[in-house]
């Protein structure tokens, strides 16, 4: 696998990028929308934060072909900031989220994302999935039948439709379809324009209009970690997965800087913090894209539309978004992992479900990872933490043998594995085959070694590997018993 | 005769019968080498990527799928060589065997996924129509 040069990202594949930049702001628009009502905000706040996110990354992010906009995951994140304090505060996190993603991109946190275990990466998608899922149920209430009839027309456009032609994008086609229809059918369903307004201007510059205060910091900053977390780990994975469908490789660093820098300008042009999003990105690629130039293409035909065809926007009905939500939920979740439930190691199907569960009770994904990490943590250290003594006797001399790793969570068990009253002179205590790893594993064996002692036993300890062997003389004089 | 062979493979039991065809065309003359290829498209990325979010290198998890026909052409003697191709089956596959002047493509009839075939028509139709050259469908 090899990177393009800057240049060559931009312009090595003109025509294949143009093209799929246009079908992407088309499939953006609805989601865009829909992921701001999620959230709480004007339609326009997704679909400034659309525009802006995927212009800025398309300069500085470090992935080309991969398309950065408003998502699901980020706005699920930030439903009770909006509904306590309001958009200004919003606006305020998404520059906090920016700076905090540039000190990521800076100390390179990015490989450490690698320390994620698959269980609880597959959990957050999965949650994901759900949580965009729930949280269109609320456009179900109060509503007529109809509601249901709009829904099921939507899906079934947006998955027949494709056999036709691929040409235009399906959910494109199901949304006109859908308000055509309500418009000339006068159902009067709730629309867009229900939920908020459309102006058919271009984002400006402006100060988010918060105090600048610790006060301020201390709400924000909250929102701000999580939003970091989970904006890297979605557009880590995505880049992942556009490395691997384009077979090219990505600067993972600079693709955290780049989104860091998206999402400070987004929040000062009125924007909410965005990352990159795994079904468009797909969809680009797909669809020919391979370059910078696609989603530059794609942000600035999405602002295009929006001014000449606000008005139209403002008529769609929330069952047609409803409808491509569920789309969006349907293809995120993995349902490979649920085919699979009964084969991976019981203790990955665990961390997986637990992650989902906290996902789903906390409304926030952040949690559900750390949750999750937790979990794979102490399940590692349990597995590993299994200590087994073997011995033999010798005239009047016993040899134990230690297998397994000595360290915090082993040392009890190992512990009483000895026989301390035996009638021996002398104990040969092996450790060929395990090794020392912390100050409570030292400790304990020094403990052992006094035991044996204790009942005039002369001990041998042997077999120290050189890890070992330095951390023993590092600790043996300061935590020595004897 | 035929000496530049490309063989396409998912890692089903009809690709596996067409590699029992292509290895005894392999066979018939000296000199000659079968590609055998694989091609991931984009919802296989997706979930590969997340399946093997841990492991060194999705491509070797992938070349295992591929490990039976492996066996096969070692056991009789035939020199190959494994390819990965990135996007959609049909395409890639024809793409890549009029680059690369393959003398003869041997394909099984269907593939993994039986609902799409019936309704876009299946891959193995795509190559016979657009390769240029032979295309041997193994049923």
């Amino acid at each position: 696998m090899g990177q393009l040069t800057y240049k060559q990202s931009w312009f090595g594949n003109v025509k294949g990028d143009i093209l799929s930049g246009i079908v992407v702001a088309l499939a953006l628009i609805p989601e865009a929308i829909a992921f701001s009502i999620i959230a709480g905000v004007d339609p326009m706040v997704g679909l400034y934060a659309s525009f802006t996110i995927a212009v800025t990354i398309s300069f500085l992010g470090g992935r080309p072909g991969m398309i950065s906009a408003a998502t699901g995951a980020m706005a699920l994140l930030f439903i009770d900031l909006v509904a306590n304090y309001g958009i200004h505060y919003l606006l305020a996190a998404t520059v906090l989220t920016g700076i905090i993603q540039i000190l990521f991109g800076v100390f390179k946190l990015a490989r450490y994302m690698k320390f994620i275990p698959r269980s609880v990466m597959v959990g957050f998608v999965n949650a994901l999935a759900i949580l965009i899922f729930t949280s269109q149920l609320q456009h179900f209430e109060d509503e007529s039948v109809i509601i249901y009839l709009l829904v099921g027309l939507t899906l079934a456009i947006i998955y027949l439709f494709p056999y036709l032609t691929k040409a235009v994008p399906s959910t494109l086609v199901a949304i006109v379809a859908i308000t055509a229809l309500s418009i000339f059918m006068n159902y009067g369903v709730r629309t867009v324009g229900d939920m908020g307004e459309i102006s058919k201007t271009l984002p400006a510059f402006f100060l988010p209009d918060v105090p600048l205060t610790i006060e301020t910091l201390m709400i924000i900053f909250p929102y701000s970690l999580a939003l970091a977390v989970v904006g890297l780990l979605e557009s880590l994975l995505t880049a992942t997965i556009v490395d691997d469908m384009t077979d090219t490789d990505s600067d993972k660093n600079m693709e955290s800087r780049g989104q860091g820098i998206a999402n400070i300008i987004t929040g000062f042009f009125g924007g909410m913090a965005g990352c990159a999003m795994i079904g468009q990105s797909v969809i680009n690629v797909k669809s020919g894209g391979r370059g910078r130039l696609s989603a530059f293409v794609a942000g600035v035909f999405l602002i295009f539309l929006i001014v000449v065809l606000g008005d139209i926007v403002v008529r769609i009905p929330m069952g047609a978004l409803a409808g491509v939500m569920i789309m969006v939920s349907i293809s995120t979740f993995d349902w490979n992992s649920i085919r699979t439930l009964h084969l991976v190691p019981r203790s990955d199907a665990v961390v997986m479900v637990v992650t989902v569960l906290t996902v789903v009770f906390t409304h926030n994904l952040a949690i559900g990872v750390f949750t999750g990490i937790l979990l794979s943590a102490i399940f590692f250290v349990s597995k590993i933490s299994k200590v087994s003594v073997d011995s033999k006797l010798e005239g009047n001399r016993r040899t134990y043998t230690v297998k397994g790793e000595l360290f915090f969570a082993s040392v009890t068990e190992l512990v009483t594995q000895f026989d301390y009253k035996e009638n021996v002179k002398n104990v040969e205590i092996n450790l060929s085959c395990s090794h020392i790893w912390d100050d409570s594993a030292v400790a304990a064996v020094d403990k052992i070694v006094n035991k044996f002692e204790e009942n005039n036993i002369v001990v041998n300890v042997t077999g120290l590997n050189e890890d070992s062997n330095e951390l023993v003389s590092k600790l043996a004089n300061k935590l020595g018993s004897h | 005769m035929y000496k530049k062979i490309l063989l396409a493979s998912d890692g089903s039991e009809h690709s596996k019968r067409a590699a029992a065809n292509a290895i005894h065309i392999a066979q018939c003359s000296k000199g000659s080498i079968m590609e055998v290829v694989y091609v991931v498209d984009a919802d296989k990325a997706k979930s590969d990527v997340l399946s093997n979010w841990n492991t060194a290198d999705i491509g070797d998890k992938r070349k295992e799928r591929m490990k039976d026909i492996e066996k096969m052409a070692k056991e009789a003697g035939v020199s190959y060589k494994l390819t990965i191709l990135h996007g959609e089956p049909g395409p890639a596959i024809v793409d890549y065997t009029n680059k690369n002047k393959f003398e003869i493509v041997i394909i099984g009839s269907r593939g993994l996924n039986g609902l799409q075939e019936f309704v876009l028509g299946s891959v193995s139709h795509k190559v016979a129509k657009r390769a240029n050259c032979p295309v041997l469908i193994v049923k």
